[in-house]
Protein backbone atom coordinates (compact mmCIF):
# COMPACT_ATOMS: atom_id res chain seq x y z
CA UNK A 1 0.00 0.00 0.00
CA UNK A 2 1.29 2.89 -0.93
CA UNK A 3 -0.26 6.27 0.70
CA UNK A 4 -3.91 5.61 0.98
CA UNK A 5 -3.63 9.05 3.26
CA UNK A 6 -2.30 11.02 0.02
CA UNK A 7 -5.51 10.32 -2.12
CA UNK A 8 -7.00 14.09 -1.86
CA UNK A 9 -8.23 15.03 -5.26
CA UNK A 10 -4.64 13.94 -6.58
CA UNK A 11 -6.05 12.01 -9.27
CA UNK A 12 -4.53 11.85 -13.01
CA UNK A 13 -7.43 12.39 -14.76
CA UNK A 14 -7.13 12.73 -18.10
CA UNK A 15 -9.17 15.20 -19.84
CA UNK A 16 -13.14 14.42 -21.21
CA UNK A 17 -12.32 13.28 -24.69
CA UNK A 18 -9.41 11.25 -24.45
CA UNK A 19 -11.33 9.65 -21.21
CA UNK A 20 -13.96 9.23 -23.50
CA UNK A 21 -12.07 7.47 -26.44
CA UNK A 22 -10.26 5.35 -24.30
CA UNK A 23 -12.92 4.07 -22.93
CA UNK A 24 -14.55 3.64 -26.08
CA UNK A 25 -11.32 1.79 -27.88
CA UNK A 26 -10.93 -0.17 -24.63
CA UNK A 27 -14.78 -1.42 -25.18
CA UNK A 28 -13.92 -1.99 -28.75
CA UNK A 29 -11.07 -3.69 -28.49
CA UNK A 30 -12.99 -5.64 -25.44
CA UNK A 31 -15.94 -6.67 -27.28
CA UNK A 32 -14.52 -7.77 -30.36
CA UNK A 33 -12.32 -10.33 -28.35
CA UNK A 34 -15.40 -11.76 -26.39
CA UNK A 35 -16.96 -11.88 -30.10
CA UNK A 36 -13.91 -13.74 -31.44
CA UNK A 37 -13.77 -16.53 -28.36
CA UNK A 38 -17.32 -17.29 -28.78
CA UNK A 39 -17.45 -17.22 -32.52
CA UNK A 40 -19.51 -19.97 -33.01
CA UNK A 41 -22.01 -19.01 -31.22
CA UNK A 42 -21.70 -15.49 -32.52
CA UNK A 43 -21.82 -16.15 -35.93
CA UNK A 44 -24.71 -17.97 -35.96
CA UNK A 45 -26.95 -14.80 -34.67
CA UNK A 46 -25.01 -13.01 -37.48
CA UNK A 47 -26.42 -15.36 -40.06
CA UNK A 48 -29.87 -15.29 -39.00
CA UNK A 49 -29.18 -11.42 -39.03
CA UNK A 50 -27.51 -11.77 -42.38
CA UNK A 51 -30.43 -13.71 -43.71
CA UNK A 52 -33.04 -11.27 -42.63
CA UNK A 53 -31.22 -8.31 -43.78
CA UNK A 54 -30.50 -10.24 -47.44
CA UNK A 55 -34.38 -10.68 -48.02
CA UNK A 56 -35.24 -7.09 -48.49
CA UNK A 57 -31.64 -5.87 -49.85
CA UNK A 58 -32.27 -9.11 -52.78
CA UNK A 59 -35.48 -8.19 -53.49
CA UNK A 60 -34.28 -4.37 -54.28
CA UNK A 61 -31.25 -5.49 -55.70
CA UNK A 62 -33.69 -7.39 -58.25
CA UNK A 63 -36.04 -4.61 -58.53
CA UNK A 64 -32.92 -2.15 -59.39
CA UNK A 65 -32.34 -4.47 -62.42
CA UNK A 66 -35.21 -4.95 -63.59
CA UNK A 67 -35.90 -1.34 -63.39
CA UNK A 68 -32.44 -1.14 -65.21
CA UNK A 69 -33.89 -3.26 -68.33
CA UNK A 70 -36.40 -1.64 -68.50
CA UNK A 71 -34.60 1.88 -69.10
CA UNK A 72 -32.28 0.09 -71.11
CA UNK A 73 -35.83 -1.06 -73.52
CA UNK A 74 -37.32 2.82 -73.29
CA UNK A 75 -33.97 4.50 -74.80
CA UNK A 76 -35.33 2.45 -77.88
CA UNK A 77 -38.54 3.42 -78.15
CA UNK A 78 -39.51 5.78 -80.70
CA UNK A 79 -42.00 8.37 -80.75
CA UNK A 80 -44.90 8.14 -83.86
CA UNK A 81 -46.40 11.74 -85.12
CA UNK A 82 -49.33 10.88 -86.73
CA UNK A 83 -50.29 13.97 -89.12
CA UNK A 84 -53.42 15.49 -90.33
CA UNK A 85 -54.60 14.57 -93.45
CA UNK A 86 -54.46 18.52 -94.57
CA UNK A 87 -51.11 18.03 -94.86
CA UNK A 88 -49.04 18.08 -97.82
CA UNK A 89 -46.13 15.37 -98.21
CA UNK A 90 -43.57 18.57 -98.51
CA UNK A 91 -44.53 19.94 -95.66
CA UNK A 92 -44.49 16.78 -93.79
CA UNK A 93 -40.73 16.05 -95.06
CA UNK A 94 -40.21 19.74 -93.88
CA UNK A 95 -41.44 18.92 -90.60
CA UNK A 96 -39.67 15.55 -90.41
CA UNK A 97 -36.33 17.58 -91.44
CA UNK A 98 -36.86 20.34 -88.86
CA UNK A 99 -37.63 18.14 -85.76
CA UNK A 100 -34.39 16.33 -86.84
CA UNK A 101 -32.48 19.32 -85.57
CA UNK A 102 -34.21 19.44 -82.16
CA UNK A 103 -32.35 18.66 -79.05
CA UNK A 104 -32.71 15.32 -77.95
CA UNK A 105 -33.39 14.00 -81.49
CA UNK A 106 -31.12 11.46 -83.25
CA UNK A 107 -33.38 10.69 -86.02
CA UNK A 108 -36.50 10.99 -87.52
CA UNK A 109 -37.91 9.20 -90.78
CA UNK A 110 -41.12 10.31 -92.90
CA UNK A 111 -43.37 7.88 -93.76
CA UNK A 112 -46.30 9.32 -96.86
CA UNK A 113 -49.97 8.01 -96.43
CA UNK A 114 -49.02 6.04 -99.54
CA UNK A 115 -45.68 4.43 -97.27
CA UNK A 116 -48.00 3.70 -94.39
CA UNK A 117 -50.38 1.96 -96.49
CA UNK A 118 -47.71 -0.16 -98.18
CA UNK A 119 -46.04 -1.00 -95.30
CA UNK A 120 -49.59 -1.56 -93.54
CA UNK A 121 -50.38 -4.01 -96.48
CA UNK A 122 -47.64 -5.68 -96.50
CA UNK A 123 -47.24 -6.30 -92.51
CA UNK A 124 -50.50 -6.94 -92.01
CA UNK A 125 -51.08 -9.47 -95.18
CA UNK A 126 -54.26 -8.40 -96.08
CA UNK A 127 -52.79 -7.59 -99.21
CA UNK A 128 -55.08 -7.50 -102.15
CA UNK A 129 -58.54 -6.98 -99.42
CA UNK A 130 -57.43 -3.12 -99.17
CA UNK A 131 -57.64 -2.51 -102.20
CA UNK A 132 -61.55 -2.80 -101.76
CA UNK A 133 -61.34 0.58 -99.78
CA UNK A 134 -62.22 3.47 -101.33
CA UNK A 135 -60.03 5.83 -99.81
CA UNK A 136 -56.56 5.80 -97.59
CA UNK A 137 -57.48 5.64 -93.80
CA UNK A 138 -54.28 5.76 -92.91
CA UNK A 139 -52.39 9.00 -92.06
CA UNK A 140 -48.95 10.30 -92.89
CA UNK A 141 -45.92 9.31 -89.77
CA UNK A 142 -43.08 10.64 -88.76
CA UNK A 143 -41.01 8.14 -86.79
CA UNK A 144 -38.90 9.96 -84.36
CA UNK A 145 -35.73 8.17 -82.29
CA UNK A 146 -34.43 10.15 -79.25
CA UNK A 147 -31.13 10.37 -78.36
CA UNK A 148 -29.59 7.31 -76.73
CA UNK A 149 -29.78 7.70 -72.64
CA UNK A 150 -32.10 10.66 -72.57
CA UNK A 151 -34.18 11.21 -69.33
CA UNK A 152 -37.45 9.91 -69.19
CA UNK A 153 -38.55 13.53 -68.33
CA UNK A 154 -36.75 14.74 -71.28
CA UNK A 155 -38.68 12.08 -73.38
CA UNK A 156 -41.44 12.98 -71.97
CA UNK A 157 -41.33 16.50 -72.62
CA UNK A 158 -40.40 16.14 -76.11
CA UNK A 159 -43.21 13.86 -77.27
CA UNK A 160 -45.40 16.50 -76.23
CA UNK A 161 -44.05 19.66 -77.55
CA UNK A 162 -43.82 17.65 -80.84
CA UNK A 163 -47.77 16.45 -80.17
CA UNK A 164 -48.59 20.56 -80.54
CA UNK A 165 -47.08 21.08 -83.81
CA UNK A 166 -49.79 22.00 -85.77
CA UNK A 167 -49.08 19.65 -88.74
CA UNK A 168 -49.49 16.98 -86.34
CA UNK A 169 -52.74 15.43 -85.35
CA UNK A 170 -51.43 13.02 -82.31
CA UNK A 171 -48.06 12.02 -80.98
CA UNK A 172 -47.57 8.38 -78.81
CA UNK A 173 -44.76 7.18 -77.98
CA UNK A 174 -45.61 3.21 -77.15
CA UNK A 175 -44.73 2.55 -73.89
CA UNK A 176 -47.56 1.33 -71.88
CA UNK A 177 -46.60 -1.86 -71.22
CA UNK A 178 -43.16 -0.16 -70.04
CA UNK A 179 -45.85 2.23 -67.71
CA UNK A 180 -47.16 -0.83 -66.38
CA UNK A 181 -43.43 -2.62 -65.68
CA UNK A 182 -42.65 0.70 -63.79
CA UNK A 183 -46.32 0.06 -62.14
CA UNK A 184 -45.93 -2.95 -60.90
CA UNK A 185 -42.47 -2.21 -59.41
CA UNK A 186 -43.42 0.47 -57.50
CA UNK A 187 -45.52 -1.63 -56.23
CA UNK A 188 -42.51 -4.10 -55.40
CA UNK A 189 -40.50 -1.68 -54.29
CA UNK A 190 -43.30 -0.64 -51.82
CA UNK A 191 -43.74 -4.24 -50.79
CA UNK A 192 -39.62 -4.35 -50.03
CA UNK A 193 -40.23 -1.05 -47.80
CA UNK A 194 -42.99 -3.10 -46.05
CA UNK A 195 -40.98 -6.18 -46.16
CA UNK A 196 -37.61 -4.48 -44.57
CA UNK A 197 -39.53 -2.87 -41.77
CA UNK A 198 -41.09 -5.74 -40.32
CA UNK A 199 -38.02 -7.56 -40.74
CA UNK A 200 -36.38 -4.36 -39.05
CA UNK A 201 -38.39 -5.35 -36.03
CA UNK A 202 -37.14 -9.02 -36.31
CA UNK A 203 -33.57 -8.01 -36.14
CA UNK A 204 -34.31 -5.83 -33.13
CA UNK A 205 -35.97 -8.86 -31.74
CA UNK A 206 -32.79 -11.17 -32.70
CA UNK A 207 -30.42 -9.24 -31.08
CA UNK A 208 -32.21 -8.26 -28.36
CA UNK A 209 -32.79 -11.94 -26.84
CA UNK A 210 -29.55 -12.77 -28.00
CA UNK A 211 -28.24 -9.92 -25.53
CA UNK A 212 -30.63 -10.93 -23.08
CA UNK A 213 -29.30 -14.32 -23.06
CA UNK A 214 -25.81 -12.70 -22.70
CA UNK A 215 -27.34 -10.44 -20.25
CA UNK A 216 -28.58 -13.22 -17.38
CA UNK A 217 -25.15 -15.50 -18.25
CA UNK A 218 -23.33 -11.96 -17.02
CA UNK A 219 -25.93 -11.09 -14.00
CA UNK A 220 -23.25 -11.67 -11.23
CA UNK A 221 -21.14 -9.54 -13.04
CA UNK A 222 -23.06 -6.39 -13.40
CA UNK A 223 -24.56 -7.21 -9.48
CA UNK A 224 -20.39 -6.52 -9.29
CA UNK A 225 -20.22 -3.71 -10.98
CA UNK A 226 -22.94 -1.89 -9.85
CA UNK A 227 -21.43 -2.82 -6.27
CA UNK A 228 -18.22 -1.22 -7.02
CA UNK A 229 -19.70 1.86 -8.61
CA UNK A 230 -20.26 1.57 -12.37
CA UNK A 231 -23.16 3.79 -13.92
CA UNK A 232 -25.40 2.21 -15.85
CA UNK A 233 -24.00 4.25 -19.03
CA UNK A 234 -20.53 2.12 -18.43
CA UNK A 235 -22.43 -1.32 -18.10
CA UNK A 236 -24.70 -0.92 -20.69
CA UNK A 237 -21.75 -0.04 -23.07
CA UNK A 238 -20.39 -3.91 -24.37
CA UNK A 239 -23.66 -4.48 -25.07
CA UNK A 240 -24.51 -2.36 -26.90
CA UNK A 241 -20.73 -2.68 -29.06
CA UNK A 242 -21.28 -6.36 -28.88
CA UNK A 243 -25.23 -5.49 -30.60
CA UNK A 244 -23.47 -3.32 -32.92
CA UNK A 245 -20.94 -5.99 -33.76
CA UNK A 246 -23.79 -8.27 -34.35
CA UNK A 247 -25.98 -6.01 -36.59
CA UNK A 248 -22.83 -5.16 -38.98
CA UNK A 249 -21.49 -8.67 -39.33
CA UNK A 250 -25.04 -9.37 -40.01
CA UNK A 251 -24.59 -6.85 -42.66
CA UNK A 252 -21.37 -8.36 -43.75
CA UNK A 253 -23.58 -11.67 -44.36
CA UNK A 254 -26.11 -10.01 -46.17
CA UNK A 255 -24.15 -8.41 -48.35
CA UNK A 256 -22.56 -11.89 -49.28
CA UNK A 257 -25.99 -13.50 -49.65
CA UNK A 258 -27.08 -11.27 -51.98
CA UNK A 259 -23.98 -10.54 -54.23
CA UNK A 260 -23.86 -14.65 -54.54
CA UNK A 261 -27.35 -14.33 -55.77
CA UNK A 262 -26.55 -12.12 -58.22
CA UNK A 263 -23.88 -14.21 -59.13
CA UNK A 264 -25.45 -17.08 -59.38
CA UNK A 265 -28.09 -15.50 -61.41
CA UNK A 266 -25.95 -13.83 -63.93
CA UNK A 267 -25.24 -16.46 -66.27
CA UNK A 268 -28.85 -17.73 -66.95
CA UNK A 269 -30.05 -13.91 -66.71
CA UNK A 270 -27.32 -12.84 -69.61
CA UNK A 271 -27.64 -15.64 -71.90
CA UNK A 272 -32.08 -14.96 -72.46
CA UNK A 273 -30.55 -11.39 -72.48
CA UNK A 274 -28.37 -12.66 -75.24
CA UNK A 275 -31.42 -14.07 -77.10
CA UNK A 276 -33.27 -10.59 -77.34
CA UNK A 277 -29.90 -9.47 -78.64
CA UNK A 278 -29.74 -7.64 -75.28
CA UNK A 279 -25.80 -6.94 -73.50
CA UNK A 280 -28.01 -6.19 -70.31
CA UNK A 281 -25.96 -7.80 -67.14
CA UNK A 282 -27.44 -8.36 -63.81
CA UNK A 283 -26.16 -5.84 -61.47
CA UNK A 284 -25.00 -6.17 -57.90
CA UNK A 285 -26.12 -4.06 -54.92
CA UNK A 286 -25.70 -0.53 -55.66
CA UNK A 287 -23.35 1.24 -53.56
CA UNK A 288 -26.47 3.56 -51.58
CA UNK A 289 -28.28 0.18 -50.63
CA UNK A 290 -25.38 -1.54 -49.69
CA UNK A 291 -24.75 1.28 -47.20
CA UNK A 292 -27.76 1.61 -46.08
CA UNK A 293 -27.91 -1.91 -45.74
CA UNK A 294 -25.01 -2.05 -43.75
CA UNK A 295 -26.46 1.07 -41.79
CA UNK A 296 -29.36 -0.60 -40.77
CA UNK A 297 -27.50 -3.63 -40.02
CA UNK A 298 -25.24 -1.47 -37.15
CA UNK A 299 -28.40 0.62 -36.35
CA UNK A 300 -30.76 -1.85 -35.61
CA UNK A 301 -28.36 -4.09 -33.56
CA UNK A 302 -27.20 -1.40 -31.47
CA UNK A 303 -31.03 -0.93 -30.64
CA UNK A 304 -32.36 -4.28 -29.85
CA UNK A 305 -29.02 -4.34 -27.57
CA UNK A 306 -30.04 -0.85 -25.97
CA UNK A 307 -33.83 -1.62 -25.56
CA UNK A 308 -32.92 -5.26 -23.81
CA UNK A 309 -30.38 -3.53 -21.68
CA UNK A 310 -32.13 -0.82 -20.58
CA UNK A 311 -34.48 -3.02 -19.32
CA UNK A 312 -32.85 -5.53 -17.99
CA UNK A 313 -30.53 -3.45 -16.22
CA UNK A 314 -33.14 -1.73 -13.53
CA UNK A 315 -33.79 -5.42 -12.75
CA UNK A 316 -30.35 -6.22 -11.62
CA UNK A 317 -29.54 -4.77 -8.10
CA UNK A 318 -26.35 -5.96 -6.32
CA UNK A 319 -28.26 -8.04 -2.80
CA UNK B 1 -14.31 14.95 14.91
CA UNK B 2 -15.95 14.06 11.38
CA UNK B 3 -17.86 11.34 11.35
CA UNK B 4 -17.16 8.66 8.18
CA UNK B 5 -20.31 6.80 9.37
CA UNK B 6 -23.42 8.11 11.40
CA UNK B 7 -26.66 6.26 12.10
CA UNK B 8 -29.04 7.90 13.81
CA UNK B 9 -32.10 5.38 15.28
CA UNK B 10 -32.21 3.98 11.89
CA UNK B 11 -34.18 0.65 11.83
CA UNK B 12 -34.80 -1.33 9.24
CA UNK B 13 -37.32 -4.08 8.20
CA UNK B 14 -37.11 -6.28 4.78
CA UNK B 15 -40.26 -6.73 2.51
CA UNK B 16 -42.43 -9.41 4.75
CA UNK B 17 -39.92 -9.43 8.07
CA UNK B 18 -39.79 -7.70 11.37
CA UNK B 19 -37.21 -5.48 12.42
CA UNK B 20 -34.08 -6.35 11.31
CA UNK B 21 -31.97 -3.78 12.94
CA UNK B 22 -34.05 -1.53 15.17
CA UNK B 23 -33.25 1.72 16.47
CA UNK B 24 -29.64 1.58 15.80
CA UNK B 25 -27.57 4.90 16.53
CA UNK B 26 -24.04 4.96 16.15
CA UNK B 27 -21.02 6.51 15.03
CA UNK B 28 -17.60 5.67 13.29
CA UNK B 29 -15.10 8.03 13.17
CA UNK B 30 -13.35 9.11 9.96
CA UNK B 31 -9.73 6.80 10.05
CA UNK B 32 -11.08 4.44 12.99
CA UNK B 33 -11.35 0.77 12.26
CA UNK B 34 -13.93 -1.32 13.61
CA UNK B 35 -15.57 -4.76 14.28
CA UNK B 36 -19.30 -5.51 13.69
CA UNK B 37 -20.06 -8.94 15.59
CA UNK B 38 -23.19 -10.19 16.72
CA UNK B 39 -24.55 -13.84 15.73
CA UNK B 40 -26.02 -15.04 12.70
CA UNK B 41 -29.02 -13.08 11.42
CA UNK B 42 -28.33 -10.28 14.13
CA UNK B 43 -28.20 -7.86 11.28
CA UNK B 44 -24.74 -7.06 10.44
CA UNK B 45 -24.87 -7.73 6.62
CA UNK B 46 -27.94 -5.54 6.64
CA UNK B 47 -25.89 -2.60 8.64
CA UNK B 48 -23.21 -3.24 5.88
CA UNK B 49 -25.98 -2.56 3.08
CA UNK B 50 -27.63 0.55 4.71
CA UNK B 51 -23.95 2.13 4.80
CA UNK B 52 -23.32 0.81 0.57
CA UNK B 53 -26.91 2.34 -0.50
CA UNK B 54 -27.47 -1.89 -1.33
CA UNK B 55 -30.72 -0.80 1.13
CA UNK B 56 -32.83 2.06 2.13
CA UNK B 57 -33.66 1.95 5.90
CA UNK B 58 -37.08 1.64 6.55
CA UNK B 59 -36.84 4.54 9.67
CA UNK B 60 -33.63 6.85 10.79
CA UNK B 61 -31.41 8.62 9.09
CA UNK B 62 -27.66 7.75 7.72
CA UNK B 63 -24.68 9.87 7.15
CA UNK B 64 -22.08 8.43 4.88
CA UNK B 65 -18.78 10.74 4.56
CA UNK B 66 -21.02 13.95 5.32
CA UNK B 67 -23.59 12.81 2.81
CA UNK B 68 -27.03 11.97 3.78
CA UNK B 69 -28.55 8.75 2.15
CA UNK B 70 -32.18 9.77 2.02
CA UNK B 71 -30.68 12.67 -0.25
CA UNK B 72 -28.76 9.94 -2.40
CA UNK B 73 -30.86 9.33 -5.70
CA UNK B 74 -30.83 6.69 -7.87
CA UNK B 75 -28.73 8.29 -10.43
CA UNK B 76 -26.22 9.20 -7.55
CA UNK B 77 -25.66 5.96 -6.46
CA UNK B 78 -23.00 4.66 -8.05
CA UNK B 79 -20.55 8.38 -7.53
CA UNK B 80 -21.39 7.78 -4.29
CA UNK B 81 -20.46 3.87 -4.23
CA UNK B 82 -17.54 4.76 -5.74
CA UNK B 83 -16.27 6.54 -2.48
CA UNK B 84 -16.82 2.96 -0.76
CA UNK B 85 -14.37 0.16 -1.26
CA UNK B 86 -16.28 -3.24 -0.15
CA UNK B 87 -14.82 -6.71 0.62
CA UNK B 88 -16.91 -10.21 0.69
CA UNK B 89 -17.14 -12.99 2.01
CA UNK B 90 -17.11 -14.76 -1.36
CA UNK B 91 -15.07 -12.73 -3.36
CA UNK B 92 -17.10 -11.53 -5.79
CA UNK B 93 -14.48 -11.83 -8.59
CA UNK B 94 -15.14 -11.86 -12.13
CA UNK B 95 -13.53 -15.27 -13.48
CA UNK B 96 -13.70 -14.36 -16.86
CA UNK B 97 -10.84 -11.74 -16.92
CA UNK B 98 -7.22 -12.02 -15.40
CA UNK B 99 -6.08 -10.64 -11.64
CA UNK B 100 -4.82 -7.35 -13.39
CA UNK B 101 -8.25 -6.68 -15.04
CA UNK B 102 -10.21 -7.61 -12.02
CA UNK B 103 -8.08 -4.95 -10.10
CA UNK B 104 -8.25 -2.53 -12.28
CA UNK B 105 -12.19 -2.46 -12.55
CA UNK B 106 -12.48 0.27 -10.23
CA UNK B 107 -9.69 2.69 -12.01
CA UNK B 108 -11.58 1.95 -15.21
CA UNK B 109 -14.97 2.73 -14.38
CA UNK B 110 -13.78 6.39 -13.14
CA UNK B 111 -11.60 6.48 -16.38
CA UNK B 112 -8.26 6.83 -15.07
CA UNK B 113 -5.84 7.07 -17.71
CA UNK B 114 -3.56 3.91 -18.87
CA UNK B 115 -0.89 4.17 -17.80
CA UNK B 116 -1.95 5.11 -14.75
CA UNK B 117 -3.91 2.23 -14.21
CA UNK B 118 -1.29 -0.01 -14.80
CA UNK B 119 0.87 1.41 -12.00
CA UNK B 120 -1.93 1.61 -9.45
CA UNK B 121 -2.90 -1.79 -9.64
CA UNK B 122 0.51 -3.00 -9.45
CA UNK B 123 0.82 -0.67 -6.25
CA UNK B 124 -2.57 -2.45 -5.31
CA UNK B 125 -1.41 -6.01 -5.85
CA UNK B 126 1.76 -5.18 -3.90
CA UNK B 127 0.03 -4.32 -0.92
CA UNK B 128 -1.67 -7.45 -0.71
CA UNK B 129 1.93 -9.45 -2.18
CA UNK B 130 0.23 -11.13 -5.31
CA UNK B 131 2.39 -9.14 -7.80
CA UNK B 132 3.65 -12.00 -9.49
CA UNK B 133 0.09 -13.31 -10.16
CA UNK B 134 -1.05 -10.55 -11.96
CA UNK B 135 -1.92 -12.23 -15.10
CA UNK B 136 -3.59 -15.38 -14.43
CA UNK B 137 -6.91 -15.86 -13.68
CA UNK B 138 -8.28 -15.89 -10.35
CA UNK B 139 -10.33 -19.15 -10.46
CA UNK B 140 -6.70 -21.05 -10.67
CA UNK B 141 -5.55 -19.13 -6.66
CA UNK B 142 -6.70 -20.11 -3.34
CA UNK B 143 -9.53 -18.87 -1.42
CA UNK B 144 -7.02 -16.69 0.53
CA UNK B 145 -5.35 -15.29 -2.63
CA UNK B 146 -8.38 -14.74 -4.26
CA UNK B 147 -9.71 -12.58 -1.24
CA UNK B 148 -6.67 -10.66 -1.08
CA UNK B 149 -7.27 -10.05 -5.19
CA UNK B 150 -10.68 -8.98 -3.70
CA UNK B 151 -9.09 -6.47 -1.23
CA UNK B 152 -6.48 -5.19 -3.87
CA UNK B 153 -9.89 -3.93 -5.69
CA UNK B 154 -11.59 -2.34 -2.93
CA UNK B 155 -8.24 0.20 -1.69
CA UNK B 156 -7.00 0.22 -5.55
CA UNK B 157 -8.99 3.41 -5.76
CA UNK B 158 -7.73 5.06 -1.93
CA UNK B 159 -11.55 4.87 -0.72
CA UNK B 160 -11.82 6.85 2.11
CA UNK B 161 -14.38 3.97 4.02
CA UNK B 162 -13.43 0.06 3.90
CA UNK B 163 -16.46 -2.42 3.80
CA UNK B 164 -15.96 -5.95 4.80
CA UNK B 165 -18.54 -8.71 5.18
CA UNK B 166 -17.08 -11.76 6.61
CA UNK B 167 -13.94 -11.55 4.70
CA UNK B 168 -12.36 -14.31 6.23
CA UNK B 169 -15.48 -16.69 6.53
CA UNK B 170 -13.95 -18.59 3.66
CA UNK B 171 -10.12 -18.78 5.10
CA UNK B 172 -8.45 -20.94 7.16
CA UNK B 173 -6.65 -19.46 10.26
CA UNK B 174 -3.42 -18.54 9.03
CA UNK B 175 -4.92 -16.47 5.78
CA UNK B 176 -7.77 -15.04 7.94
CA UNK B 177 -5.19 -13.46 9.94
CA UNK B 178 -3.27 -12.39 7.17
CA UNK B 179 -6.20 -11.03 5.65
CA UNK B 180 -7.25 -8.85 9.04
CA UNK B 181 -3.61 -7.62 8.80
CA UNK B 182 -3.62 -6.14 5.86
CA UNK B 183 -6.85 -4.46 6.97
CA UNK B 184 -4.92 -3.42 9.90
CA UNK B 185 -2.88 -1.80 7.59
CA UNK B 186 -4.80 0.15 5.02
CA UNK B 187 -6.29 1.26 8.21
CA UNK B 188 -2.65 2.76 9.37
CA UNK B 189 -2.53 4.67 6.66
CA UNK B 190 -5.43 6.69 7.24
CA UNK B 191 -8.83 4.24 5.60
CA UNK B 192 -11.73 3.86 7.50
CA UNK B 193 -12.33 0.16 8.25
CA UNK B 194 -15.39 -1.55 9.19
CA UNK B 195 -15.20 -5.71 9.46
CA UNK B 196 -18.34 -7.46 9.95
CA UNK B 197 -17.31 -10.66 11.24
CA UNK B 198 -17.76 -14.05 13.62
CA UNK B 199 -14.08 -14.75 13.98
CA UNK B 200 -14.35 -13.46 17.49
CA UNK B 201 -11.14 -15.80 18.36
CA UNK B 202 -9.26 -13.76 15.73
CA UNK B 203 -10.26 -10.05 16.64
CA UNK B 204 -10.01 -10.30 20.61
CA UNK B 205 -6.32 -9.26 20.91
CA UNK B 206 -6.88 -6.45 18.54
CA UNK B 207 -6.90 -3.05 19.90
CA UNK B 208 -10.03 -1.91 18.02
CA UNK B 209 -13.62 -0.90 18.63
CA UNK B 210 -16.31 -3.82 18.53
CA UNK B 211 -20.16 -2.81 17.66
CA UNK B 212 -22.03 -5.56 18.86
CA UNK B 213 -25.92 -6.69 17.40
CA UNK B 214 -27.88 -8.89 18.81
CA UNK B 215 -30.85 -9.28 17.10
CA UNK B 216 -31.19 -5.99 15.50
CA UNK B 217 -30.28 -4.11 18.59
CA UNK B 218 -26.98 -2.30 19.28
CA UNK B 219 -24.04 -2.44 22.27
CA UNK B 220 -21.05 -1.22 21.98
CA UNK B 221 -17.98 -2.64 23.66
CA UNK B 222 -14.77 -1.13 23.95
CA UNK B 223 -12.73 -4.52 25.99
CA UNK B 224 -13.19 -7.97 23.58
CA UNK B 225 -12.78 -9.56 26.39
CA UNK B 226 -16.46 -8.67 27.55
CA UNK B 227 -17.63 -8.92 24.59
CA UNK B 228 -16.69 -12.51 24.38
CA UNK B 229 -18.42 -13.58 27.89
CA UNK B 230 -21.72 -12.13 25.76
CA UNK B 231 -20.72 -14.54 23.01
CA UNK B 232 -20.80 -17.37 25.65
CA UNK B 233 -24.04 -16.70 27.00
CA UNK B 234 -25.31 -16.05 23.39
N1 LIG C 1 -33.31 -9.81 1.44
C1 LIG C 1 -33.89 -10.20 2.60
N2 LIG C 1 -35.22 -10.35 2.68
C2 LIG C 1 -35.81 -10.71 3.84
N3 LIG C 1 -35.15 -10.95 4.97
C3 LIG C 1 -33.83 -10.81 4.96
C4 LIG C 1 -33.12 -10.43 3.78
N4 LIG C 1 -31.81 -10.37 4.05
C5 LIG C 1 -31.70 -10.71 5.35
N5 LIG C 1 -32.89 -10.96 5.89
C6 LIG C 1 -33.15 -11.31 7.30
O1 LIG C 1 -32.64 -10.29 8.10
C7 LIG C 1 -32.01 -10.82 9.25
C8 LIG C 1 -30.61 -10.30 9.37
O2 LIG C 1 -29.86 -10.76 8.27
P1 LIG C 1 -28.33 -10.38 8.06
O3 LIG C 1 -27.89 -11.02 6.79
O4 LIG C 1 -28.18 -8.92 8.17
O5 LIG C 1 -27.66 -11.09 9.29
P2 LIG C 1 -26.12 -11.29 9.60
O6 LIG C 1 -25.89 -10.71 10.94
O7 LIG C 1 -25.31 -10.79 8.49
O8 LIG C 1 -26.04 -12.86 9.69
P3 LIG C 1 -24.81 -13.81 9.24
O9 LIG C 1 -23.82 -13.72 10.37
O10 LIG C 1 -25.43 -15.16 9.17
O11 LIG C 1 -24.31 -13.31 7.96
C9 LIG C 1 -32.09 -12.32 9.12
O12 LIG C 1 -33.12 -12.80 9.95
C10 LIG C 1 -32.41 -12.57 7.68
O13 LIG C 1 -33.24 -13.69 7.56
MG1 LIG D 1 -24.06 -11.63 7.03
Amino acid sequence: MTSASARAGAELRPNFLSRYLQAHVREVVFTLGRFYRNLSGALLTCFVIGITLALPAGLHCLVRNVDALGYSWETTLQASLFLKDSTTPEQGRELAHRIKGRPGVADTAYLSREQSLEEFKALSGLGQALDLLDSNPLPAVITVTPIKGIERTALDALVVALGQQPEVEVAKLDRRWLERLYGALALVERLVLVIAGVLSLAVIVIVGNTIRLDIEAKRAEIEVMKLIGATDAFIRRPFLYTGLWYGLVGGAIAWLLVQGMVLALNGPASSLAGLYGSAFRLQGLPLDATAVMFGAGVLLGWLGAWWTVSRRLQEIEPR
Amino acid sequence: MPDIIHFHRVSHRYEGSGDVLSDVTFTLAKGEMAFLTGPSGAGKSTLLKLVALLERPSRGQIVVNGQNLAGVRRGQIPAFRQQIGVVFQNFNLLYDRSVFDNVALPLVIRGIGHDDIGRRVRAALDAVGLLGKEKVSPITLSGGEQQRVGIARAIVAKPQLLLADEPTGNLDPEMAREVMQLFQRFNEVGVSVLVATHAVGLIKKLPYRVIHLERGQLTTRQSPELMEKTVDFG
